[in-house]
């Protein structure tokens, strides 16, 4: 009896562990600058330590005559397929658009895309195959800042080039990535203060529970007693949490004027859902998130979203002539019911500028590619962008906007013109000692 | 106080939505013993399959008809996934009876499989389902406290779905059947017992309230590919906690996580709050191995 007593509870014990896993794998699906699960920060990169050789730099790329190669790399299966696909859509119509107009240095670019496959180690794996064996000049790829840090070493072992276009927490900057999302103080800094301008000073800090909204949390609590705000609360849920009715019950409770959201991927369904079944509308209470995108209101349903913030660097709305010619582009190759966002832009924005870096440098040497990036200016979709020579981050212009019953934002505030790149918010007196921690 | 009543409210809320997903489990895994690690996909299929009933009602009805395509959309879910267990056990869970590991890791298999089918017929990104008019909005039972009518909903459809499993286990000649066979298999079949059809409809019916499950989710929560993930574990909680093979042990495992994961969050944090009312499950375990409510029979005990 005791025997069989403990196979049968062995066996419940096994299931619940399995299960554990499951929801694990499950768990890291959705959006922005994810960090994704703590363990798979660097491991990821060093498991590979084989040959590969750092001489790959010279030519790379130049294989096959009039061709360059380069690398795509996203997630095209498992949970962060749902963001990364379109992203490399984005980048493919870029590099068709180029090839149209004549291709770089008189040659066509190859794409050569591979599948991060939602893991981490795998995003540093096949990066090491992309620079070593495919030998490509550079690589478009990554999304969780788990990725990235993944690709990390691989991309400095090799000195290999990475576009990154994600908005992310910040505090890095790596000479073999350049960044073409938001760092913190083009997004969440500048939303910070026009909120406590606009909308008032208790602000309740809603997140998932992992690396970004906490180092975004972290951040805005340093910003928030220098300007004069307040925090009436700080909850962070699990990834993949659908529950919150007793979150919801807590903001009741702390009567905020905003609530500043860092929640990822599927919980912002279920958060916007049950918020508004409370009867909490976006008369009542301000809400801003910033993983939040035309892609994701789609899913989320615009009538749920309506009235709600949120802060980018780019809509689809952007009012452009190149965002007009973007759009039309994006929908006609991949059709009319897509929608473009910020991720997707920046995408498209990174292959230009590497483009316009290489026909500057004449070769696609990675070292001399780096050195001409400094300083290239192009018009993107969201206006006029510039590479910022010192930390490879770009700079863009902020916008808050409101969703609108049609599931696209109206632009509510922008900054007067692009803002310089702070990755390590240098700049900001209230952010002393956060970049060391 | 008026806190106090939400939260109340809101454990009997998430104890529902908990019963709702772990009523199909209690099915297969609780009457069957298969480890269907699929069920979560199950869930996602009922989901889907709303989403798809209101797609129709809106490209083929006239608007103010709209509304009611939820009325139907919580039969279609449920025969979707009845003919998809139906399916899925006479292919595949029937060679699996009486070997948890194998269901465990073929089920599980499965339910990838259905993921990325999901995938690639929907897309990746979430789909949005409007819920009906009807349904918006809430109920102010006093100042500051607002009862959803989506939850209550649920609440109301979790109530009707028992009653009906109650009616089809109890006081059917099929349920007699059904507990005949899980209770001796062996003496049902001398006595004349199809088992092989008794089980292939047990194992439809626990996918189809799976379905209902998930069409009932698209109310509240995310419709993607992956939404089953996020309700499996705490199914098989229910009903490991529950105790095995019996209703009652099931509505209590329910009220008793829910209850305990709304006081719990309320009183630290949502991750806190996780981790506690699995640790007080584990303990529980420990003390009392088979669940709340223990059956004994030998087909358990085998």
């Amino acid at each position: 009896m005791r025997n069989r007593r403990k196979k049968w509870l062995s066996a419940m014990m096994l299931v619940l562990a399995f299960a554990l896993v499951l929801a694990g794998c499950g768990g890291g699906g959705g959006n922005a600058g994810s960090g994704g699960s703590p363990a798979s920060g660097s491991g990821g990169g060093s498991s590979n330590e084989s040959a590969g050789g750092a001489e790959t730099s010279g030519d790379s790329g130049d294989a096959g005559e009039g061709e360059i190669k380069v690398g795509i790399l996203h997630s095209l299966s498992g949970t962060m397929a749902i963001s990364e696909v379109s992203v490399k859509d984005a980048e493919l119509l870029a590099i068709e658009e180029i090839n149209a107009q004549g291709g770089v240095l008189g040659k066509k670019i190859v794409p050569i895309i591979e599948d991060g496959a939602s893991d981490w180690p795998t995003f540093a794996e096949k990066a090491r195959k992309l620079i070593s064996e495919d030998k490509v000049a550079t690589v478009f790829g990554g999304w969780t800042s788990a990725s990235r840090k993944a690709m990390l070493p691989v991309f400095e072992e090799l000195n290999g080039l990475l576009w990154y276009p994600v908005q992310y927490e910040g505090l890095e900057a790596s000479p073999n990535i350049f960044y073409t999302g938001a760092t913190t103080n083009q997004q969440i800094v500048p939303s910070v203060t026009w909120l406590l301008k606009n909308r008032g000073k208790k602000f309740f800090l809603l997140g998932s529970d992992y690396v970004f909204p906490r180092t975004a949390n972290k951040i805005i609590k340093a910003q928030l007693q220098a300007e004069g705000g307040e925090v009436v609360g700080e909850e962070y849920t699990p990834l993949g949490h659908t529950d919150y009715s007793t979150i919801i019950s807590k903001i009741k409770q702390a009567n905020p004027d905003v609530v500043y959201n860092t929640l990822n991927g599927d919980s912002n369904v279920a958060f916007f859902k049950q918020l508004k079944d409370a009867g909490i509308t976006a008369q009542d209470l301000t809400t801003l998130s910033v993983s939040i995108a035309e892609e994701e209101i789609r899913g989320i349903g615009a009538d749920v979203l309506e009235g709600h913030l949120a802060a980018w660097n780019y809509y689809q709305t952007t009012d452009t002539p190149e965002n007009k010619a973007f759009v039309e582009a994006y929908k006609a190759k991949y059709g009319e019911d897509r929608v473009t966002a910020d991720p997707i832009e920046a995408g498209y924005i990174a292959v230009y500028l590497w483009a316009a870096a290489v026909e500057k440098a004449g070769t696609t040497d990675v070292d001399a590619v780096r050195e001409a990036a400094k300083g290239i200016e192009w018009n993107a979709p969201e206006g006029k962008v510039t590479v910022d020579g010192d930390n490879q981050h770009i700079y863009k212009t902020v916008r808050i906007g409101e969703v609108q019953a049609d599931g696209m934002f109206k632009e509510l505030w922008a900054t007067d013109g692009p803002v310089k790149p702070d990755p390590y918010l240098a700049g900001y007196e209230w952010a002393a000692g956060l970049a060391e921690e | 106080m008026e806190v106090m009543l939400l939260q109340l409210f809101n454990g009997i809320s998430v104890s529902s939505i908990l019963l709702l997903i772990a009523l199909g489990l209690a099915v297969t895994f609780g009457l069957m013993n298969v480890i269907n690690m699929a069920h979560g996909e199950m869930i996602m299929i009922g989901a889907y399959a709303a989403f798809v009933t209101q797609n129709i009602f809106r490209a083929a009805l006239p608007g103010e008809m709209f509304d009611w395509y939820f009325a139907l959309a919580v039969p279609v879910s449920f025969l979707v996934c009845f003919l998809f267990g139906l399916l899925l056990e006479s292919s595949l869970i029937r060679f699996l009876y009486g070997r948890p590991l194998d269901s465990l890791l073929a089920t599980w298999g499965v339910g990838l499989a259905l993921q990325q089918a999901a995938r690639s017929i929907f897309g990746a990104p979430n789909v949005a389902v409007t819920s009906p008019g009807w349904l918006n909005g809430g109920w102010t039972v006093m100042e500051g406290v607002v009862l959803p009518y989506k939850r209550l909903f649920i609440i109301a459809l979790v109530a009707v779905v028992l009653l009906l499993m109650y009616v089809y286990i109890y006081r059917t000649a099929e349920g007699r059947r059904m507990r005949a066979v899980m209770q001796n298999r062996d003496m049902a079949a001398c006595l004349g017992i199809s088992t092989r059809r008794v089980d292939a409809l047990t194992f439809a019916v626990g996918s189809g309230i799976a379905g209902i499950a998930g069409c009932a989710l698209t109310l509240i929560g995310p419709i993607g590919p992956s939404i089953g993930t996020y309700y499996i574990v705490d199914a098989f909680m229910v009903v490991v906690l529950g105790g095995v093979g019996k209703l009652i042990g099931t509505v209590l495992g329910a009220l008793g996580i829910g209850m305990a994961n709304t006081l719990f969050e309320f009183w630290t944090t949502a991750s806190l709050g996780k981790v506690l009312v699995f640790l007080a499950v584990v303990l529980f375990l420990q003390w009392k191995p088979r669940g709340i409510i223990a059956v004994r029979t030998r087909s358990l005990d085998s």
